[in-house]
């Protein structure tokens, strides 16, 4: 697995990521559409696809193909295996 | 100079006259046959004088990954206007189309993307004017 830290340093990966939190299956075309919408972000639909490609190679992105279409999904195992690295124990939790 | 005709290249002639007629509520305009395939053209009937819609046959080699690469990133070949998107897609639901795209609402257009059977996406967008 690749550097999910590297894949979210990027503002723009981490908005591709809002963006598919709020509908899940979507296409670049979609995608590209709602970054350029309701982030101002307009690259070209070549880069987001690398910074797709990205974010698939360390597991934040993962892509299933519905009939000729590819689409993708938000995963994030990556990230519950970042807070559980560390995670706070529960007994100093209690402390003031 | 205007633009009378646009075109669409589809998989199989017969069956994308189907789908544009019966689904998507297109009319017949030309079906003039040229040996293996035919001149066929479809119109809105909103506007039956207005653009025609050539269904072209997609044999040539080349347009098959062409076809493929846009289909796989989401890309609609063109786009029809409505004037209700959400409607549209639901009429559209209910006759079995498959969408990519539920209604996105861009402020200045509400757009839908669906798979017309023949190897393309096709937008459907709703125009707002700014009131």
């Amino acid at each position: 697995m690749g550097d999910v830290y590297k894949a979210l340093a990027d503002p723009t990966r981490r908005k591709i990521l809002d963006e598919l939190c709020k509908r899940e299956g979507q296409t670049l075309f979609e995608l590209c559409g709602r970054l350029v919408m309701t982030h101002g972000i307009s690259s070209s639909r070549q880069a987001i696809s690398q910074h797709l490609a990205v974010l698939e190679e360390v597991g934040l992105v993962v892509t299933e193909r519905r009939g000729r279409s590819k689409l993708h999904w938000f995963n994030a195992t990556p990230l519950q295996a970042i807070a559980e690295r560390w995670s706070i124990p529960a007994e100093r939790k209690k402390e003031p | 100079m205007r633009i009378n005709m646009t075109s669409v290249l589809v998989s199989d002639q017969r069956k994308a006259l189907r789908f544009y007629t019966e689904v998507l509520g297109f009319e017949k305009k030309r079906d003039i046959p040229l040996g293996e395939h035919a001149w066929l053209t479809v119109v809105s009937p909103e506007e039956p004088n207005g653009t025609e819609l050539l269904l072209e046959p997609d044999s040539h080699p080349a347009v098959k990954p062409f076809k493929a690469a846009m289909a796989e990133d989401g890309i609609p070949w063109t786009s029809f206007a409505v004037a209700d998107a959400q409607a549209e897609y639901e009429r559209l639901l209910s006759e079995g189309v498959r969408f990519t795209q539920p209604p996105v609402d861009h402020g200045t257009a509400v757009t839908a993307v669906f798979d017309d059977t023949c190897g393309n996406l096709i937008q459907i967008a709703e125009e707002r004017h700014p009131s």
